[in-house]
């Protein structure tokens, strides 16, 4: 209660928490981009998703590491995460695509510890950070503080849907992407090599997620566990936009960095995470109804 | 499968068992004049870097002891030697290597592992065989709680963690004329039960003074911002500020108070050298206060090492990096032990633990003193502030090399 008072008597403070919830927002939105790719495309709920997030983090840390910018590593961390996430394709996501989807989610589960723990073998479990050299600006009198890299962050992930949308409806593969994903078994009746397709469409997603790893180095800590959290926000976010719908995965994104930060600012921190699950369970009772009503109408 | 083959396979199997036998009674014969200490530390895992440095601090105060002519009981003397595994920072893992380091390696005393969590999961397999246990590595409170009688630590246990920011706090309001009952405090601790172990201390404290608690946040373990919790410091203008959450804790810290510029007169945090505050922030570090089992500037001393400043060479030397506290409790851990068979003269554990029960001695670590429950009470924490991308001590008073700079000022003039 003493919170929501707060809220009253200082309205600029509720202002700063959508601000951070928007910028937040961004990040999350990306790595969902690229669940939702994977997840329409392969029929796969890829888990290993944090983990690319968490290697994207690494290389911007090996960028600042080395004396470079680690902005350098926003790009640089989408190619390399290609590479990763087409060889892991290679390796063994082919062996999964199109069976059970548990087969697949405790086959990527098993690449999310493996990839945690030589993670930690090969960083060690020291949690770090890397300094982009960007500011944070105040406004309104030092009421309102941003972040740039956060802003940047925004910027980017508007940018990624931007060119995800373009490529998907315009380039030879995104139209080659689109038809594995309506009937992958009628795709290759045309032609079209659908192993490739999705040997691409996982190592687009791991370059997604690797970009938005660079991000989180700059914006938050890095460290060999934190992926599960983007995976399970990811997810969400998905199941809450559904599939192939790229503005949904915006908005969705953007509304659960939004509501996560209130929810810590009024519960308290230790029921950030809770809330988000309540309102996860809330809208999927509140979909199943209204799919229902639907289906009695159709009949 | 030919006969043939069958008998060489066999005649193989017989000298490699025979081969090991050899080595396994050389081992034995050897343990004549050698004390064999077992520990299960973290080295690969969450705590692999933490592991490493106990292992690191135990393993320089077995070659210095052996350097300097061993351990001497009854006019004998004997060398130390330790048998380490690698618990994988889990505890089901390190009770089982403890049960292995007792039963199968015939081990008598035990070093503790890194964490509470470990030395919590160990504490009941060593009393359950009477096998003597130092450790300096499990602060946490509720380890002391249990009746455990082999148990003992020689670190400060983690209510006194901040305490110190708490008093200090209050102390800086009386100098200038403000009533301590008047200050409010921010809290945020990680839902762990180390960090909320320190929580309890900092709430003892604040009451104790009158101070008014404002925040008190409980961060989830997979929590990886700070922010609708420093929106709310940002809003209410405490007077203090306290976060702990293991080094991750400490690094989204200092990040996340700089890059949203909230001004808070005291920030006192744990972990700071695990995280390398100094080295990642740099200047944006400044003011913070950090709480410390150890400083290499203590005055301590003893006959093994020399004062602080000289342990913290020698670890120099050894592993090319400045000794965390987490090393040099490690270390003051087999000091223990190794006071504890002088004076037993004898190496029953029975006897052993009565001796380590009437420890009164200083280390360079600092002062140990068992109370009847295995904690260590003659030692108190210390509070670094960081000064100019420096670590000094500001407190505890009679430690205190440098003056604290009080209150920080704000983000616009720093």
């Amino acid at each position: 209660m003493d919170n929501l008072l707060i809220l009253f008597n200082q309205p600029v403070v509720s202002l700063q928490i959508i601000v951070d919830g928007v910028l937040v927002g961004a990040i999350l939105a990306i790595a969902a981009y690229g669940m939702a790719l994977v997840w329409g495309v392969m029929k796969i709920i890829n888990i290993v998703q944090g983990e690319f997030v968490m290697l994207g983090g690494y290389v911007a840390l090996a960028f600042a590491d080395a004396g470079l910018s680690p902005l350098w590593a926003v790009p640089a961390g989408a190619v390399i995460l290609f590479a990763v996430g087409w060889a892991l394709y290679r390796l063994v996501i082919f062996r999964v695509v199109d069976r059970d989807l548990f087969i697949s989610i405790l086959a990527t589960f098993g690449l999310s510890i493996l990839l945690q723990q030589l993670a930690n073998q090969v960083f060690t479990a020291d949690v770090r950070t890397a300094e982009s050299g960007l500011v944070s600006r105040s406004f309104l009198d030092g009421k309102i503080v941003i972040a740039e890299v956060k802003v940047l962050a925004f910027v980017f992930a508007g940018l990624v849907g931007i060119a995800l949308w373009a490529f998907l409806k315009h380039s030879r593969l995104g139209q080659a992407i689109r038809a594995t994903a309506q009937n992958a078994r009628a795709a290759r009746i045309m032609g079209i090599n659908t192993d490739h397709v999705y040997a691409m469409t996982y190592g687009l997603n791991a370059a997604i997620c690797g970009a938005a790893g660079a991000l989180v180095a700059m914006t938050w800590v890095v460290h060999p566990y934190l992926g599960l959290p983007y995976t399970i926000r990811s997810f969400m976010i998905v199941v809450v936009a559904g599939l192939g719908n790229l503005p949904g995965v915006i908005v969705a994104a953007l509304g659960l960095g939004t509501a996560e930060n209130f929810a810590g600012f009024l519960l308290g921190a230790e029921y950030q995470i809770a809330f988000i699950f309540c309102l996860l369970v809330a809208i999927l009772v509140w979909r199943s109804r209204r799919l229902a009503r639907q289906r009695r109408y159709l009949k | 499968m030919s006969t043939q083959f069958k008998v060489i396979l066999v005649a193989v199997i017989a000298v490699i068992a025979a081969a090991t036998a050899y080595v396994y009674l050389q081992k034995d014969a050897e343990n004549g004049d050698t004390i064999v200490l077992g520990a299960a530390v973290s080295l690969t895992g969450k705590y692999s870097t933490n592991g490493k440095h106990t292992q690191n601090g135990y393993n320089l105060a077995a070659s210095r002891i052996n350097e300097r002519g061993g351990v001497k009981i009854g006019g004998k003397s004997y060398k130390l030697k330790i048998i380490f595994y690698d618990d994988e920072s889990t505890p089901a893992r390190g009770a089982q290597l403890a049960e292995r380091l007792i039963k199968q390696d015939g081990v008598k005393y035990l070093l503790g592992p890194y964490s509470s969590g470990l030395t919590k999961a160990i504490a009941p397999v060593t009393e359950k065989y009477k096998v003597p246990m130092v450790e300096g590595n499990g602060a946490s409170k509720s380890l002391f709680t249990q009746g455990y009688k082999y148990l003992f630590a020689v670190l400060s246990t983690t209510e006194f963690y901040l305490k110190e920011a708490i008093n200090l706090a209050a102390e800086q309001a009386k100098n200038t004329g403000r009533d301590p009952k008047t200050l409010t405090v921010a809290m945020a601790f990680e839902n762990d039960p180390f960090s909320q172990d320190i929580r309890a201390g900092v709430m003892e404290d604040a009451k104790r003074n009158g101070m008014k608690i404002v925040i008190d946040d409980k961060l989830p373990p997979e929590l990886n911002d700070m922010a609708a919790t420093l929106a709310k410091v940002k809003a209410l203008k405490p007077d203090v500020l306290v976060v702990s959450g293991h080094a991750k804790g400490a690094a989204l810290a200092v990040r996340q108070v700089a890059d949203m510029k909230v001004d808070v007169p005291m920030l006192a945090i744990t972990h700071c050298d695990s995280a390398k505050v100094i080295e990642k922030f740099k200047d944006k570090a400044n003011y913070t206060l950090c709480a410390s089992q150890w400083d290499r500037g203590l005055s301590y001393r003893d006959g093994w090492f020399g004062t602080a400043e000289e342990y913290a060479q020698a670890y120099e030397k050894a592993f090319n990096e400045s000794p965390p506290y987490q090393a040099a409790e490690s270390t003051a851990a087999v000091l223990t032990f190794v006071d504890a068979f002088q004076r037993a003269g004898s190496l029953d554990p029975e006897k052993v633990r009565a001796a380590l029960t009437g420890t009164n001695m200083q280390t360079f670590y600092g002062n140990i003193k068992f109370d009847s429950t295995g904690k260590n009470i003659a030692k108190p924490m210390v509070l670094y502030q960081i000064q100019d991308q420096k670590y000094k001590v500001v407190a505890p008073t009679k430690w205190a090399t440098s003056k604290l700079l009080h209150p920080t000022p704000g983000w616009d003039k720093r």
